[in-house]
């Protein structure tokens, strides 16, 4: 245990950041051992909302636990239920319907913009700024409606099923994304002007938290963690799932490896998803928006495991079925979990005051991480 | 590399893993005293470079434990499974956070809700569970905890 | 109907206009619990999904500080009402209640959600739930969904402020329900 806190020697102080804490994005417990203002060891403790959603799900037939998967990482909540969707169609072989795989790419990539916006609104407001966070919450409530007219809901959606999606689109929906597109590029330079253009966002970003390559891969670090490092990691990318692979946009990636490429890689990603949405909204196919399926899902016998990227990295879902009605076993690999465990790496060394701008970077949302 | 050329790889590296069939990537079954050895060779191996693990987990089969590892190359782009089986009553494993870091951190949640114990681990103790809660394995089939779980 | 008693008691007290000015008269009580209603102010916590909708009643479109509730502090010694956003599980139980201790009187709370009235959709088969906040911390309002559009947030809010300002102790608070309130 002594061992494990860093080394308790004549000058060091052991202090707590949380669990109640606004800077850390929900309840992550992280115990500090300084010397002086220099961080010698970060030790995270976990668990402060683990609400055993793997062992609830053993109970859940397949349609039910979507709903649960939802509230894990409930930024990207859209891409959670994608994932076990595709798990369950993988399992039982059923081919989903065009026009239902390119309106599950449009609400991703919509969450994922979303997920974009609060992380950039709430990492600026923990290194001191409280504007941006009114206009990331602008751009989300915009989407938020978009979201509420098809989905009926703002924040958690149980829309991806097996199978396709639950309802067809409204009708208004193409027209409030094209409108919302329109008004997102011109406010876009707003961000640059705002927070990535400014010289003291730029001194606090520039050279905190340097990760290099080999460190992601060993770590696990997968999303915009790796790829400010200069990782491939994009599931889209290498791993395409539903009709990826033929959209035209472009894997971001930086070398830099500090806070301020995982910054750039991320507001760049969200300029890329603009370009994906701009390609579909226009040719959504006609069809069906939901396979036939049975009342009844049943996984025969095996293990699936599928990978898709959210807006944090890779989620992949491991079902191991026994031929029932129930998983036997399931496994949420998620990417936060990763994620965290190089923060002491990353943070050996730096002051206390720099620790805020690492752990706005790597993007932890800690449910995703307790499960 | 293709599963068939994988398979073939393997089955040089280590004589005695079991192939199993079905499944979309490769799957082997190793015993439990050759696995650092055989995890080091894939690491290590140029022409297949396993370099990273991106899920660690168990299965209970009520009769046995199963580590499960799914194991990937950033440079080739090929995934494998490797399997371990374990006793039920004194479970215990090689960790392998020496050659992968990202297996300290789930190393130490398939302790906490299996009960497998990680041999030359760095710092084998609780993550997610409270205080009090060792030896519990709130994941194994046979847990009952008539206070804390209202069944359906 | 919450809208029609707030707009009738604006301030309360009679004002008197005479030559030279004006003198306002009132009753000191009611003068106190008006200041106290109307400046609530929240503690950041938010442990889940639910907080995601705290934010967004804090953001610009539904705005919470023209209510009073701008200023969330984050430490339990300045904050006047803990808003329970999010699922409380065994481990998170004593941070609470240590939190709520520290909060100074007079102190309210509002439990937002599904998981914080009664551990929501994690009830059946969790072994690490904690089936409803007021297993832990007296609850003063519930606010139902999962998670609860804004709206709902800023009703709960608005009712507890029109009970707080119509001099009602935290026990009544719990116990009165709103039609009955009559001034």
């Amino acid at each position: 245990m002594v061992e494990a806190l860093g080394s308790t020697q004549e000058g060091n102080l052991i202090i707590n950041v949380g669990p109640q804490h606004p800077a850390t994005h929900g309840v992550l417990h992280l115990v500090i051992t300084l010397n002086g203002e220099t961080i010698v060891h970060v030790e995270p403790h976990l668990g402060y909302i683990h609400r055993s959603i793997e062992k609830m799900c053993e109970s859940l037939t397949y349609r039910q636990f979507i709903y649960v998967t939802s509230r894990m990482d409930y930024l990207s909540s859209h891409i959670n239920n994608h994932a076990c969707a595709l798990t369950v169609e993988k399992g039982m072989q059923i081919e989903v319907p065009a026009r239902a795989q390119v309106i599950r790419i449009l609400m991703d990539e919509l969450t994922r913009i979303a997920s974009h916006e609060l992380w950039w609104g709430a990492m600026a407001m923990d290194l001191g700024a409280f504007t941006p966070f009114f206009h990331a919450f602008r751009e989300r409530e915009s989407i938020n409606d978009i979201m509420e007219e098809t989905c009926g809901a703002r924040l958690t959606m149980n829309y991806i099923v097996p199978g396709g999606v639950m309802q067809d689109i409204h009708p208004n929906f193409q027209n409030r994304v094209k409108a919302f597109l329109k008004m997102y590029k011109s406010k876009i330079h707003e961000y640059d002007e705002m927070v990535t253009g400014n010289i003291i966002f730029q001194n606090r970003m520039k050279n905190i938290g340097v990760l290099s390559a080999e460190d992601a891969i060993s770590y696990g670090c997968t999303g915009p963690t790796a790829r400010g490092s200069g990782v491939s990691s994009d599931i889209r990318k290498i791993y395409p799932y539903e009709i990826y692979n033929q959209l035209d946009f472009d894997e971001v990636l930086e070398h830099g490896g500090d806070s301020f490429s995982r910054y750039m890689v991320r507001i760049r990603e969200m300029q890329e998803s603009i370009k994906i949405i701009e390609q579909l909204i226009d040719h959504i196919p006609e069809g069906d928006f939901q396979a036939k399926t049975k009342a009844v899902l049943k996984l025969p016998k095996g293990e699936f495991y599928t990978r898709v990227e959210t807006a944090r990295g890779e989620l992949g879902v491991y079902i191991v079925s026994e031929g029932g009605t129930t998983p036997y076993r399931i496994k949420f690999r998620s990417p936060g979990f990763s994620n965290l465990s190089v923060l002491n790496h990353i943070a050996r060394g730096s002051k206390l005051g720099d620790l805020v701008a690492m752990m706005g970077t790597l993007d932890l949302v800690i449910p995703d991480i307790d499960r | 590399m293709l599963n068939e050329e994988l398979k073939a790889a393997i089955a040089d590296l280590l004589p005695e893993a079991v192939l199993i069939d079905g499944g979309e990537w490769v799957n082997v079954k190793v015993d439990a005293s050759e696995w650092l050895a055989f995890a080091k060779q894939l690491r290590l191996e140029p022409a297949l470079n396993f370099n990273f693990l991106f899920c660690l987990t168990c299965i209970d089969w009520k009769t046995h434990l199963t580590m499960v590892y799914h194991l990937s190359s950033t440079q080739y782009r090929h995934n494998m499974v490797v399997k371990v089986d374990l006793d039920a009553n004194k479970p215990e494993v090689e960790s392998v956070s020496s050659i992968w870091r990202t297996a300290e951190f789930h190393e130490r949640e398939v302790y906490e809700l299996f009960g497998v114990n990680f041999l030359n681990h760095p710092d084998l103790r609780l993550l997610i569970l409270p205080d009090g809660w060792e030896g519990k394995n709130p994941l194994r089939k046979d847990f009952e905890d008539p206070i804390n779980m209202i069944k359906l | 109907m919450i809208e029609e008693k707030t707009k009738s008691i604006a301030f309360p007290g009679q004002v008197h206009e005479l030559p030279g000015g004006g003198v306002m008269l009132s009753k000191l009580d009611d003068v106190i619990n008006w200041a106290r209603s109307n400046s609530l102010w929240p503690l950041t916590f938010a442990t889940s999904c639910c907080g995601i909708e705290y934010m967004s009643v804090a953001g610009a479109k539904y705005d919470f500080s023209r209510f009073g509730f701008e200023v969330a502090r984050a430490t339990p010694r300045q904050a006047d009402v803990i808003i329970i956003a999010g699922t409380i599980v065994n481990k998170m139980a004593p941070v609470l209640k240590r939190l709520y201790d520290q909060m100074a009187d007079p102190k309210y709370v509002i439990a937002m959600g599904a998981c914080a009235i009664s551990g929501g959709p994690f009830f059946y088969n969790t072994y690490s739930v904690v089936k409803g906040a007021d297993h832990i911390i007296p609850v003063d309002v519930y606010v139902a969904g999962c998670p609860p559009r804004p709206e709902a947030l800023i009703h709960a809010l608005l009712s507890l402020q029109h009970k707080i300002k119509s001099g009602l102790t935290r026990e009544q608070i719990r116990t009165t329900p709103i039609e009955q309130i009559t001034h």
